[in-house]
């Protein structure tokens, strides 16, 4: 989608997923430093770390693979 | 809150406003401030994507077909995507609480064998010939009897069906999250009409690539930890069974899909293998799937043939995904949910779980898992799906309508020379005339919630008929102009007629399904049946009186007529048969597996 030489789809999917990524994942980081962990079921999990972080990695790397100006 | 009611080829939820808005007093969530800065990210990227590609829709080839240059990944995610609705992820998951497994029948051999069809053996045609819509098709194939009908019905279900769409989302964010209704339908109309008009359907396709990724993102945590929780597909096995036994849930094969398929009375659904693959996997399935315009203008919009075949088989692969976070937080739901006291939760159908009963309904499934096990921030994300699910349903249904407004009912009966300049701006306008009539349905529909069961209904009676008259004339060269309108209208008619026979009598279901022992979901299934035949036979009879096209006017319509373009050869790993026989094989397995 980047023929024509405009930004690709990927490219705004990288964006929001690094976004949400980020916020996700710094919240994760936060139960885990502070230890007040939510009142979800298997919250000791800490999901919010490992799928935050897997966005935010999944969002970089689609955000600079497919930046505007580079062929993707 | 809603009932599942197969129409078309996808499930619509219908929804009991009423019972709705009782319920809405107690949200079953509450978002914090990181779950609204999601949902607040969400809507500023969609309204800057309309503004970015803005610039790229200014000619009509641009405007309603994304200039034709959609890569095979983009096409298939956005052609998955567009049936990806979150009314039917809702509903789909509490009917899998409900009914078991069998649920997974609509994404399974309701969906891949279509999927794949259109692909390998209609795609090519619908491609050489230059269509912009499936009434585009007609129109070539038939002259313009047939394309206005199909056209005008399209049209006109289309702006309702949105309507539908933004309604449901103003009702179960109501519900969810306690937001109020006109404050749902305002943003959510104003954001799809902003990024339609703008960008046109490379607009709605990439809001709808975003949807998908998000709707993965959102919901596919709840069967991992779900899965976690139970200790795997076994350890939930073992916990049903043990469910059942103790007789804390209703006994009865949840896991298996086709072991109690051999009579109409041997499951919950009150179907019959018959009316699932020749109702569903056939007459439904590839009606919706290969001649709804909502679905294959994603994959008209491919770069080149190549990708336009390749596009539903990779968007068949997603779909024989989807119940992995549909199918499985339903039959969780059944061993994991529990109310504040610690026993295990029953969900009950809409009409009990009225207010201050303080009980839930099957369709509630899905949020109450999300509720389960998301913190904050994940389930903002979560809840962002379900909203970008509403809105793409509303934007792919509205574009699909400027579209064939535009092309197949302005143009040829309105103003037959217009510039491509003025499609452009009929299209722009179009999408606000849909987004408005859209409004104008949603408030209908909020005050008589009986006129939901009809718009739906009316919604199924165009589709499998329209896949008779497609399907003759695409692969019979000797189909007529006369033979393809009246095959058409019988066709319609015959199913307007079965339906209209059940709904007087509900006992006439045993002669529509063939048994007694029917229940509605049979129904559907046998009305779109009949009315496919009905089409197919009246097509061909008519035809045979009738006096056809000459041979020179089928090339490019019709097989046997047509030269498929030759395909430059490309490594194994990017051919289209290779990846559709891998397709065939996981579709087998999967049943094989469930059995």
């Amino acid at each position: 989608m980047s023929t024509s030489g405009h930004s690709s789809i990927w490219f705004f999917i990288g964006i929001l997923l690094t976004a949400y990524g980020a916020m996700i994942f710094c919240y994760g980081l936060y139960e885990l430093a502070t230890g007040h962990l939510a009142n979800v079921v298997l919250a000791n999990l800490h999901a919010p770390v490992w799928w935050g972080g897997g966005m935010l990695i999944l969002g970089l790397f689609y955000g600079i693979r497919f930046r505007p100006g580079r062929n993707g | 809150m809603y009932e599942l009611v197969p129409t078309g080829g996808m499930s619509i939820p219908q929804i009991d406003a009423h019972s709705l808005l009782a319920l809405a007093t107690s949200p079953l969530a509450r978002l914090g401030a990181l779950d609204i800065a999601v949902i607040v990210i969400y809507f500023a990227m969609v309204i800057w994507i309309g503004f970015y590609l803005k610039g790229q829709a200014n000619t009509s080839e641009e405007f309603f077909m994304a200039g034709r240059e959609m890569t095979a990944w983009i096409a298939g995610l956005s052609f998955v995507s567009a049936n990806l609705g979150s009314l039917e992820l809702m509903g789909w998951a509490g009917s899998a609480y409900q009914y078991g497994i069998l649920a997974a029948h609509w994404y399974w051999i309701g969906a891949i064998p279509a999927m794949l069809f259109l692909g390998m053996v209609m795609m090519p045609f619908y491609y050489v010939c230059k269509t912009h819509s499936v009434p585009g098709y007609l129109k070539l194939r038939y002259g313009q009897g047939a394309s206005v009908v199909s056209a005008i019905s399209f049209a006109f279900m289309t702006v309702l069906m949105s309507g539908v769409n933004m309604f449901a989302m103003a009702e179960v964010m109501k519900v969810v999250l306690g937001w109020d209704l006109n404050f749902s339908i305002i943003v959510s109309s104003l954001a799809v009409a902003a990024y339609v008009a703008l960008g046109g359907l490379r607009s709605a396709i990439f809001n709808e690539v975003l949807q998908f990724m998000l709707i993965w993102g959102g919901a596919l945590l709840v069967p991992i930890i779900g899965m976690v929780e139970t200790g795997g597909w076994n350890g939930f096995k073992a916990r049903l069974a043990h469910n059942i036994e103790s007789g804390a849930i209703a006994g009865g094969d949840y896991t298996h899909m086709w072991r109690s398929m051999g009579h109409f009375t041997d499951n919950p659904m009150g179907i019959h293998w018959t009316g699932i693959v020749f109702g569903l996997g056939f007459a439904i399935s590839f009606g919706y799937w290969t001649t709804d315009f909502l679905v294959v203008q994603r994959v008209l919009a491919a770069q080149n043939l190549r990708a336009a075949r390749m596009a539903p088989v990779i968007g068949s692969f997603f779909k024989m995904a989807v119940p992995f976070i549909v199918i499985l937080p339903g039959l969780l739901g059944l061993v994991v949910l529990q109310n504040p006291n610690g026993t295990l939760m029953h969900l009950v159908p809409q009409n009990l779980a009225t207010e201050g009963s303080g009980l839930h309904s099957y369709n509630e499934v899905l949020p109450l898992m999300m509720v389960r096990y998301m913190s904050p921030g994940l389930l903002g994300l979560g809840i962002t799906a379900l909203i970008a699910g509403f809105m793409s349903g509303m934007a792919g249904n509205v574009s699909a309508f400027s579209a064939v407004w535009t092309y197949d009912i302005y143009q040829p009966l309105i103003k037959k020379n217009a510039s491509d300049e003025h499609l452009v701006t009929v299209g722009r306008w179009a999408t606000i005339l849909g987004v408005v009539v859209s409004i104008g349905t949603a408030y209908l529909v909020m005050s008589a919630a009986g006129i939901m069961d009809y718009v739906q209904a009316l919604f199924s009676f165009f589709i499998s008929p329209l896949l008779g008259v497609v399907l003759v004339g695409m692969f019979w060269r000797r189909a007529t102009k006369a033979g393809g309108f009246w095959g058409l209208l019988l066709g319609t008619l015959t199913s307007v007629g079965l339906w209209a026979w059940v709904k007087a009598d509900p006992s006439a279901l045993r002669y529509v399904a063939i048994s007694p022992d029917a229940k509605d979901m049979a129904e559907n299934m046998y009305r779109a049946l009949w009315s496919v035949i009905v089409a197919i036979l009246v097509n061909v009879i008519v035809s045979l009186a009738t006096t056809p096209k000459p041979a020179a006017e089928l090339e490019g319509l019709v097989y046997g007529a047509t030269k498929i373009p030759k395909e430059d050869p490309v490594p194994i790993y990017k051919n289209e048969w290779f990846w559709t026989a891998i397709a065939i094989v996981m579709f087998c397995a999967l049943n094989v597996y469930f059995w």
